[in-house]
């Protein structure tokens, strides 16, 4: 088990090359590898959402993939997004209307919802909805995220 | 009662930190050295342990050490009674079998830890467990409660006569002389089901042990930091200032991290002083559904005894309660069901029974709503029947049976989870019903909405329940408010977060006093080192109790620095007030002085301060209740629902809630708003299943279904009522656990007003299509 491959990605803009086992998730390399820790883990089997990221554009669940399979992609985690100081546009939604409790879930939803905005401007409510649809939440009830994600495609779009 | 600061919409301090991937979560401590456990979990139910192999393991490379029960030796010890039964209960019966850390000669439920592997990584610790041979002799699985109940064959703890755990007789009046007046008496058996907590992070322990300094330092998914630290430094020997509890953020609690005295913070501890290397374990979603607690697995058999028009006479219910393999949790769960079941009703005369099982299924412990939804649940189906019964519209039943405010106290005559006699302090319950009707516009729904969308087809249905929240128990919270030398403030409590927002309404509280912005308020809550006193989180008392502590130490650090400030500008204290930052003169702005240099002139390096005063302007208090402030409230539900599918709709959820003075109405609308999506899941979506093995057959998000976005009303009203209550200063009510209560009755009594042509009686607390349907052929 110790045969270790090599892996060069790009998250958030950085390349980074490492050693890695086959059988390593790429959630688990993000967080332990890269020590990026706002991907978080909750059932490590696709359902709830919390890993996701943005691989190649496109929001994926990183506990579904193997670390070596991001071999020479790009990768975006909420790391990318804004600081504390200066909140992305969807993060300022997200404290303004309280979308978020404890906020485990909160990166997953984030990094389902930027590109989709980005590719949606200007969404439905029921687009919004069926968007974050494979993303749990134990805390809110969905509804304030809902509004976030709906202030933030106003903001976004006019900017 | 609104300020500045308190009552107001304040967005979270904490979020920043959390939307930014920041914030610092049990999995996220790295020490240098660590190493990595997991726990091998037992496949069988129930069986006698006839030996654990595990020197392949040994040899497995990266594999340290392996621990089974004999190598803790004397240490291995069941764990404390964690809840201990009231004593006050009289006749009450309760046999104690404490939760042990791992199992020793037999397994007393699926997922229950016989191994620990510690390896250097926690691939290789899960790779160890296909080394080890687990020979064992199994045994029937005790998985039926009323089977459990009466049939002695087969023990969960084979040192007792039979599997009971508890029997609680509590009656309040007297029913069967009631019954004798009665001219309807109504009888049902009743099923409220079981749901998990199922946080969204899971739990975890990570344990350091220095070695040099003697001291311990573990970091936990705890909501009960104090009682946690207390026990692990008595077990290993130690004194409470070499352990310290940290708590990160959590992901998350709805109940289940209050457990402790469980294989991670017993032994894991143990462990890291023996291999002195820090030590992280991280619970994965599968031993989260095997091996943490759940609730709400209970058989109730009711009675209820009416007048023809209606008004109730009494009520009995004798009901079982699963507390699955152990009880270190008390009767807590149980009692609650009990204190919750005609709660808002005039009941004269109330017979309750608890018969409390063990069974070979994992340890019940409370879960939001903690009992009370199952006392609810109970009580508004059984009001749902005899409506129906009586031919009398099921609000009406409800309006002329609930308590009006002029009946307050009411001292109930049962005693509850808090040790004493429940007693209603406070509310509106009528008022609360009289508000949801009119919001879901009830007259109107009845006479036009409903029978036009049936002319078109379409199956509408309503429900309305009402509801109390016994919350803000005791014993106590304590917590310490402290200008610095900026003017700047440091809070800490004993008590801990796991995302209700406490970092920003115990902020409010103190920036109200203070008259300081809540963003120059630092507080720190469930780190041991910051405040050693405390209970937990738990009854929905965080805001009433820790806060209202927290509002008891500002009070005092500003009588303090009013005090100090009108000695330096040398004016009596009359004569001076808080403005932002300053203690100034009143009507004088050019005469003040800057909190941060107050507090520094407050704690002098030389000279003498005055005797009897204390340095700084630091204050610390406590609060205990004399008993819990009970919150309530009513909700009504639309569905639509399609006959042919049995797919249900939510069209409309209208909740009208007390809790007393409101601190940050956002956070109380995310509050409610997520126990209601907690109850809609608990009423139709999930569900802990065992089969007649006590094999756990939904360990995974793929069969035990929480609620997502799609299946959530659009929106939920919510009409706030405002009764302060007597028992804190600030007149705060609990609100945490009041959206999970109601929702699955008025659901389900939705569900049967939308299916009339078939006489649905539905009996269970946790529904789903399939089981609809079963309904309707059956009553065809």
């Amino acid at each position: 088990m110790s045969d270790l491959f090599p892996v060069t990605v790009t998250v958030n803009g950085q390349v980074y090359t490492r050693e890695v086992e086959a059988r390593q998730l790429l959630s688990d390399f993000l967080r332990h590898d890269l020590d990026l820790m706002g991907t978080h883990v909750g059932c490590e089997h696709g359902i709830c959402g919390a890993c996701t990221i943005i691989f190649d554009g496109e929001a994926v669940r990183s506990c579904l993939m193997f670390a070596v399979q991001a071999n020479g992609h790009d990768i975006r985690t909420v790391e990318s997004l804004g600081t504390p100081d200066k909140l992305h546009p969807l993060q300022q939604a997200f404290t303004e209307k309280h979308a978020l409790q404890c906020g485990f879930c909160t990166p997953g939803f984030l990094m389902t919802l930027v590109p989709f905005l980005e590719k949606n401007p200007k969404p439905t409510e029921d687009e919004v909805r069926e968007a974050i649809d494979g993303n749990i939440c134990r805390c809110t009830g969905y509804e304030k995220i809902i509004e976030a994600a709906m202030d933030a495609s106003k903001k976004m779009s006019s900017r | 009662m609104t300020g500045k600061y308190f009552g107001q919409r304040e967005t979270r301090l904490e979020d920043p930190q959390l939307l930014t991937g920041k914030a610092q979560f049990i999995d996220d401590i790295e020490i240098p050295g660590m190493l990595h456990a997991a726990f091998m979990r037992s496949d069988y139910a129930h069986a006698r342990i006839k030996n654990i192999d595990v020197s392949a393991a040994l040899k497995r490379p990266g594999v340290v050490a392996v621990y089974t029960a004999k190598d803790f030796g004397d240490y291995w010890k069941p764990g404390p009674l964690q809840v201990p039964p009231p004593t006050a209960i009289k006749g009450s019966q309760f046999n104690a079998r404490t939760l042990v850390p791992i199992a020793k000669d037999k397994v007393r439920f699926s997922g229950e830890p016989i191994a620990i592997v510690i390896a250097e990584s926690r691939y290789i610790a899960e790779d160890a467990f296909d080394d080890i041979i687990f020979d064992v002799e199994p045994l029937p699985a005790v998985v039926d409660l009323e089977k459990a109940w009466n049939d002695t064959s087969v023990l969960v703890h084979e040192d007792l006569p039979s599997n009971m755990a508890a029997l609680v007789k509590q009656e309040a009046g007297n029913y069967e002389e009631a019954k004798k007046n009665a001219d309807v008496v109504i009888t049902r058996k009743l099923y409220a089901d079981r749901n998990a907590g199922a946080a969204m992070e899971n739990r975890g322990f990570v344990v350091e042990w220095n070695d040099r300094k003697e001291e311990m330092t573990v970091w936990a998914t705890s909501q009960a930091p104090l009682p946690l630290r207390g026990a692990i430094a008595s077990r290993l020997g130690l004194v409470e200032n070499q352990v310290r509890v940290e708590i990160p953020f959590i992901g998350g609690g709805f109940g289940p991290k209050v457990m402790t005295s469980q294989t991670d913070d017993v032994l894991l501890p143990w462990i890291a002083m023996k291999l002195n290397r820090p030590i992280k374990w991280i619970e994965d979603r599968r031993e989260n559904f095997l091996g943490t607690t759940s609730e709400r697995d209970q058989v109730h058999y009711c009675e209820i005894a009416l007048k023809k028009d209606g008004i109730i006479l009494g009520f009995k219910d004798v009901f079982y309660h699963n507390t699955g393999a152990y009880d270190s949790y008390g009767m807590t769960v149980p009692l609650n069901t009990q204190t919750h079941t005609v709660n808002n009703y005039r009941v004269p005369n109330f017979y309750t029974e608890i018969r409390m099982v063990f069974t070979n299924e994992m340890v019940v412990t409370p879960v939001r709503g903690a009992g009370r939804p199952e006392g609810v649940f109970v009580m508004e189906r059984m009001m749902d029947i005899a409506a129906k019964e009586l031919k009398m519209d099921p609000a009406e039943l409800r309006r002329i049976n609930l308590l009006t405010p002029s009946e307050f106290p009411v001292h109930t005559g049962i005693i509850g989870q808090d040790f004493v006699e429940g007693v209603l302090d406070t509310g509106d319950y009528k008022g609360n019903l009289e508000r949801v009707l009119e919001i879901v516009d009830y007259t109107k729904f009845r006479k036009e909405i409903q029978p036009k969308a049936r002319a078109a087809g379409k199956h509408l249905g309503i429900g309305v329940v009402t509801f109390t929240e016994g919350t803000s128990v005791g014993p106590y919270e304590g917590a310490r408010v402290t200008i610095g030398n900026n003017g700047k403030v440091s809070c800490s409590t004993g008590y801990s977060t796991q995302g209700q927002g406490h970092f920003t309404v115990f902020a409010q509280i103190v920036a109200e006093q203070l008259n300081v912005k809540p963003k120059d308020i630092k507080v720190i809550t469930g780190d041991t080192d910051h405040f050693h006193w405390g209970a937990g989180t738990f009854a929905s008392r965080g805001a009433a109790i820790a806060g209202t502590a927290m509002h008891l130490a500002a009070v005092k650090v500003r009588e303090k620095t009013l005090a100090t400030g009108a000695k330096f500008l040398e004016v009596p204290v009359e004569e001076v007030e808080l403005c932002e930052g300053y203690v100034c003169v009143k009507g004088n702005l050019k005469k003040q002085i800057a909190l941060g240099e107050l507090a520094f002139k407050a704690n002098p390096m030389r000279g003498t301060i005055a005797p009897g005063v204390e340095p700084g302007l630091e204050a610390t208090a406590y609060f205990a209740p004399p008993y819990g402030a009970t919150g309530s409230g009513a909700v009504a539900l639309i569905l639509e629902v399609d006959p042919e599918t049995i797919e249900a709709k939510i069209k409309r959820f209208v909740i009208v809630h007390d809790c007393g003075t409101v601190i940050n109405p956002l956070i109380l609308e995310g509050q409610i708003q997520g126990a209601v999506s907690m109850g809609i899941g608990n009423v139709w979506y999930e569900k802990i299943s065992y089969d007649e093995n006590g094999q756990l057959l939904t360990a995974s998000f793929m069969d035990y279904l929480i609620p997502q976005a799609t299946d959530m009303p659009h929106k939920i009203e919510i009409g706030h009522a405002v009764n302060t209550t007597p028992l804190n200063p600030l007149g705060i009510k609990g609100v945490g656990e009041a959206g999970a209560i109601p929702t699955p009755p008025a659901f389900i009594q939705a569900l049967e007003d939308a299916l009339p042509e078939f006489k649905l009686e539905l009996l269970e607390s946790n529904l789903n299509p399939g089981k609809v349907f079963e309904y309707m052929q059956k009553s065809k």
